[in-house]
């Protein structure tokens, strides 16, 4: 597979402070990857740097076989983390969806029929159909995140970007969004995202990007996805389970938030968290 | 109808008028993005920026609006580099630049002591003396402002709501954001004289922010902040001609009571609509939900325990901060409201209680 996102010794943040130094990273077309990785390891800037919002102050970063900023636009679709959206805005599900044609027709202020319908079209294909004309504030947490979806994807991108899809939803909606994205990736559009979701990664993404600043590991979950990988990535104690063929990882960390208590068990000084 | 009439024989006041409503729409239709950007500060630090420019033109006996303008774009430019690292905030940005701006200028004055009539109506704006030269220039402003948003309407309004995803799909973020501060600059020169420096910031906002009480729409609060806009300042100078007061004072004064009444009416509505929520019936008290479609997910809590129907709808939201869920809340499917349903007859989904709008 040849490549379509190419990072070669790439530095980034801020220069006198980087995020992470001499990082190379090549994602092949049709891949479905995920990057995992505490927060502040760079995974934020890292999409950034493909994206082209954070210009590296070193190496190279090549998209297509060519610079980001140099791709038509509507090469990459791009799904914000749902945290960062500024929900007292006033656009509907409709306006946030064709928002993704704008850069089409940028000096007429009115979107097409044409475009309405194709939004339409996308809108019904994500089950979102009936909220367009509803408030972007006033749907659901999985609708909101299908609208940006929608908005990623009315362009027709060769590849798909998000950040933290499954934040801040819950686990039915994780499920049903890392489906989808799984559905795109057979339709052939290449997936790169970032999630703190072990589990949800573990179980439905194909490749998987262990990221602390530098790239830990990268392969597929089940190779990768190691007590030692895990704790180089993130630090602390990992357990990980495997049951029913499914890989479940606990991160298993001294509780010191309040004075010990006694449970039923005796007394209780550590938590389990999945 | 004299009262609307009776002003109208004299020059000064139509010349009067015909600037308040120009600069009043000029106002209305900048202020929507001043306002969705929370740069609402940037509006009062401009203003004074481009005073300290006026005289700095006058000084070097420069025209006072090529003076005004170069320096507020200046000083919005000088705002955004500022800020572009991250590490100082706009607010502080916007304070350091325009005071200094502004602070030059007040040096110059007294260095010179030539404290003239033109910047007295800068400061504190002298509609009354508005003369055809002075229209010219506001009508001028005015129409490039409105062609300017009609042509960047899609690149504002993205840019705007999502700046990162607006430079990924394709759109220059910084020529965009330059282009804005150019209007912004020119809006603001177009009407120091009107307004005032001192009563700018409150011209920019309000309308702006009266539409955003009022729609959820951005096409629509764009056309109502308009003519809000555009009727304050009409209003506000007949008000200023009545009561013989400063014209950017009462421009400023009308529109603050129309901000009064619109945010009493919300208040109101959201009362009853909460009363309607949450009415009883006889002994028992109950709330209505909100409708969820199929695939509802907001991490609702949907473990209510609908045994007692006085149940208020605990949302552990995951955007606590913008949630305040005035509106129907259409509940779906998952919800089991047997006694609702049974005995009241009003289904699950549909709540029809009228939507109030605003944050």
């Amino acid at each position: 597979m040849p490549a379509l996102i190419e990072l070669t010794d790439v530095s980034a943040g801020y220069p006198n402070n980087p995020v992470f130094t001499h990082l190379s990273l090549v994602v092949e077309e049709g891949q479905f990857a995920g990057i995992i990785g505490p927060t502040g390891s760079g995974k934020t800037t890292l999409l950034k740097s493909i994206l082209g919002t954070n210009v590296p102050h070193g190496g190279t970063v090549r998209v297509m076989g060519r610079p980001v900023r140099q791709l038509p636009p509507g090469s990459i679709g791009y799904v914000p983390q749902l945290e960062t959206v500024d929900w007292t805005f006033p656009v509907t599900v409709e306006q946030v969806i064709l928002m993704g044609l704008y850069i089409r027709r940028p000096w007429i202020p009115w979107a097409s029929r044409e475009e309405k319908r194709k939004v339409h079209v996308l809108a019904d294909k994500l089950n979102i159909g009936e909220t367009l004309h509803r408030h972007i504030r006033d749907v659901s947490g999985g609708q909101q995140q299908r609208a940006f979806l929608a908005r990623a994807l009315i362009a027709d991108p060769k590849i798909l970007v998000l950040d933290e899809p499954t934040a801040g939803v819950d686990i039915k909606t994780q499920h049903d969004v890392l489906h989808l994205l799984a559905h795109l990736n057979e339709d052939g559009i290449t997936i790169l995202l970032t999630t703190h979701d072990l589990n949800a990664v573990a179980s439905h993404l194909p490749w998987v990007i262990c990221f602390n600043k530098q790239i830990i590991a990268q392969g597929e979950p089940k190779d990768i996805f190691t007590k030692d990988v895990l704790e180089r990535t993130y630090g602390g104690d990992i357990a990980i389970v495997e049951q029913d063929g499914l890989l479940l990882i606990a991160h298993s960390t001294p509780f010191h938030g309040h004075p010990k208590k006694k449970g039923k068990n005796g007394p209780v000084d550590r938590t389990l968290s999945f | 109808m004299d009262l609307l009439t009776e002003p109208f024989l004299f020059e000064f006041f139509r010349n009067g008028l015909y600037a308040a409503a120009m600069v009043g729409i000029l106002c209305g239709v900048i202020g929507v993005f001043i306002v969705l950007r929370g740069m609402s500060y940037i509006g009062h630090g401009l203003a004074h920026a481009s005073f300290g420019g006026a005289v700095l033109g006058y000084v070097f006996n420069v025209n006072f609006y090529v003076g005004a303008a170069v320096t507020g774009f200046v000083a919005a430019m000088l705002i955004n580099l500022i800020t572009r690292g991250g590490k100082i905030k706009a607010d502080a940005a916007i304070g350091i630049v325009t005071t200094a701006f502004f602070a030059m200028g007040v040096a110059l004055l007294s260095k010179f002591r030539q404290f003239t009539q033109s910047f007295e109506a800068a400061l504190f704006g002298n509609i009354l003396g508005v003369s055809d030269s002075d229209l010219m220039i506001v009508a001028g402003v005015m129409l490039v402002t409105c062609a300017a948003i009609v042509l960047l309407y899609k690149s504002l309004l993205f840019s705007t709501f999502d700046p990162d995803a607006a430079q990924v799909f394709g759109f220059k973020t910084d020529l965009i954001q330059m282009a804005f501060a150019f209007l912004l600059a020119l809006a603001i020169i177009a009407s120091m004289n009107v307004v005032g420096v001192t009563m700018l910031a409150a011209a920019l906002v309000i309308p702006a922010t009266v539409a955003r009480m009022l729609t959820d729409h951005f096409g629509k609060m764009l056309i109502i902040s308009t003519l809000v806009g555009g009727l304050t300042g009409v209003a506000g100078m007949y008000a200023s001609y009545h009561f013989d007061m400063a014209s950017g004072a009462s421009i400023v004064l009308f529109g603050s009571l129309v901000f009064v009444v619109v945010l009493a009416r919300n208040s109101i509505n959201e009362r009853l609509e909460f009363r309607q929520r949450h009415h009883h019936h006889g002994e028992i008290a109950h709330s209505h939900g909100h409708e969820h479609d199929a695939l509802h997910d907001h991490a609702h809590n949907h473990d209510h325990d609908h045994a007692h129907h006085d149940h208020d709808h605990p949302h552990p939201h995951p955007h606590d901060d913008h949630h305040d869920h005035p509106h129907p809340h259409p509940h779906g499917a998952d919800h089991d409201h047997p006694h609702h349903d049974e005995a009241h007859g009003h289904g699950v989904a549909a709540v029809t209680t009228p939507t109030v709008k605003g944050k």
